[in-house]
């Protein structure tokens, strides 16, 4: 990525959330708002790369949508109207319902609108990266490796939901429920750019959007804890992608990662956001995720780690989240307790096969841990059968080498 | 805004309900249609497609989509009119049924601009 593609990037995260609020405000027509800052961002990717970034990049970005937004109710047929609502006074346009939170960010009620547990949960992921931080269509298809169409219809019909259902952008009175849903989206997009991400070059750094998204909600409602707790997960987790691949795309373990890579700026940061979480006691999942990634930031190596205190957080985490793939984790650490604790751990893991049979990290899972108990044989057909349900080049890369490489190197 | 709202049961769970329950809970409905008979507007109401359905279930559990599954029935319908979907999911959620197992109502935006469709 270039400097003015990164400082493209940025400008059109920070201003397109408020852009489409503030269009929707001025307009009354949410799909026209999103619609014409989507034009914007897609204009300035292709000029702005040509003639350079503008002296007022938001300005520009603003000036654009407003002509896309004008441009498109001459269209529809409804400049009529527009133009009425234009010429009232400015208290005509549909009320910012922010209500008591108006200190709060501007984007917030967007976030929520996006979030809405109306729309399918696919919808929310996409009209969030849309909306909310600007993504384009054909950025989020290359991203999270969906059919560009399939992702553009489920675009069109969230949008299409949000005006005739009239959801609000508004921030809603059920705040600590409606909460956990932006959570969930905010952390699924971070996850799936993560899993998919395999090294290559994006426009886009999504790890970066995501974690900043989780600040901005973090700060807007700064009394919330888990959104404290999801801000440092995601601000340690994108603090340590630099040593998640090697030059040329190949994935690289916790165990061998090069710790100088890791931004130490980045993980003191979230340190102090996860103090934060603590400091207003009432403990949740993202706040015990972020604990435990803070755990490993903070070991000088995979042996220096403090596994004891991992396996008392993952033993917390699993009462909170008892999915199986929390349990699949939670094993694995407890494993690096020692021998015993190996075959624990192994026995934990074989228990989950009836719901993870078709997940590939718990076969691989399965073969670190028949490994370390001594079981060789099994190991390399559970590293076979990981590498058949794998759809990841990066991670079938990583499953081929430590099959040729394996028993040569690993003596552990 | 108007939107019609369909209570929807199924039938094997209710059966499983006792009598004396089935009763509390009628005496809470006759109490929530007195409490909320401000927002209760007329009926005769064209629906906005199916896509646009948004369904409450049991334990207050918001999810995207119609109520459709054939085991279940629709008992009734009422058109209500509030300012938005979150102030008529927020009315829903307090519908003394769906303390009862089996119990779904299904919130529609009904047509309300017909110049949407010139």
């Amino acid at each position: 990525m270039t400097t003015s593609d990164g400082l493209l990037a940025a400008t059109i995260r920070d201003e397109s959330g408020r852009l489409v609020t503030a269009l929707y405000r001025r307009f009354g027509d949410f799909d026209v708002a999103e619609e014409a800052v989507q034009g914007a961002v897609v204009e300035a990717l292709t000029q702005w790369r040509r003639d350079g970034t503008p002296r007022r990049p938001g300005a520009w970005l603003m000036t654009a949508a407003q002509r896309n937004a004008l441009d498109l109710l001459r269209a529809r047929g409804r400049q009529a109207r527009a133009t009425e609502r234009l010429a009232g006074p400015p208290g005509d346009a549909p009320p910012f319902a922010g209500g008591a939170l108006h200190d709060a960010d501007d984007r917030l009620p967007l976030l929520f609108a996006c979030c809405h547990p109306a729309l399918a949960p696919d919808a929310r992921l996409a009209l969030t990266l849309r909306a909310v931080i600007g993504l384009t269509t054909p950025q989020i298809a290359r991203a999270f490796l969906v059919n560009e169409q399939t992702l553009a219809q489920r675009i069109v019909r969230a949008k299409r939901k949000i005006v005739a259902a009239r959801i609000e952008l508004k921030v809603p009175d059920d705040l600590d429920e409606r909460l956990a849903d932006v959570l969930a989206v905010v952390y699924l997009a971070y996850n799936e750019a993560f899993v998919s991400s395999t090294g290559s070059t994006h426009d886009r750094d999504l790890g970066a959007d995501a974690a900043w998204l989780s600040e901005l909600v973090a700060r807007s409602l700064p009394e919330r804890a888990e959104a404290w707790g999801l801000a440092a997960l995601l601000r340690i987790q994108h603090g340590r992608a630099a040593a998640r691949f090697t030059a040329t795309g190949d994935l690289v373990l916790l165990r061998d990662q090069d710790r100088s890579l890791w931004d130490g700026t980045a993980i003191k940061r979230a340190g102090e956001h996860l103090e934060r979480a603590a400091s207003l006691r009432s403990p949740g999942r993202y706040q015990l995720q972020a604990a435990i990634a803070m755990c490993h930031a903070e070991a000088p190596s995979w042996e220096g780690t403090d596994w004891l205190q991992i396996v008392t957080l993952y033993g917390v985490l699993i009462r909170e989240d008892p999915s199986p793939v929390v349990r699949l984790n939670g094993a694995i650490a407890l494993a690096q307790l020692g021998p015993r604790q190996a075959a624990v751990a192994l026995a934990d893991l074989d228990t989950l096969e009836p719901q993870l049979a078709g997940y590939h990290l718990w076969h691989a899972a399965r073969a670190e841990l028949l490994r370390l108990n001594g079981r060789d044989d099994g190991a390399e057909a559970a590293d076979r059968r990981a590498l058949e349900l794998t759809s990841n080049d990066a991670e079938r890369r990583l499953i081929q080498t430590r099959l040729r490489r394996h028993p040569l190197t690993d003596g552990s | 805004m108007k939107y019609v709202l369909m209570f929807t049961h199924d039938p094997a769970q209710l059966a499983g309900v006792s009598e004396e329950e089935t009763q509390a809970v009628y005496g809470k409905v006759y109490a929530w249609f007195q409490e909320n008979g401000a927002v209760f507007a007329d009926t005769g109401a064209e629906l906005q497609s199916i896509e646009t359905a948004t369904t409450v279930k049991h334990g207050g559990v918001v999810v995207d989509g119609p109520f459709n599954e054939a085991k279940e029935v629709v008992g009734g319908f009422s058109v209500i009119d509030v300012p938005d979907m979150d102030a008529a999911i927020a009315l829903v959620k307090t519908w003394p049924q769906l303390t009862l197992p089996g119990v779904a109502v299904e919130i529609r935006p009904m047509v309300e601009d017909y110049s949407q469709f010139e």
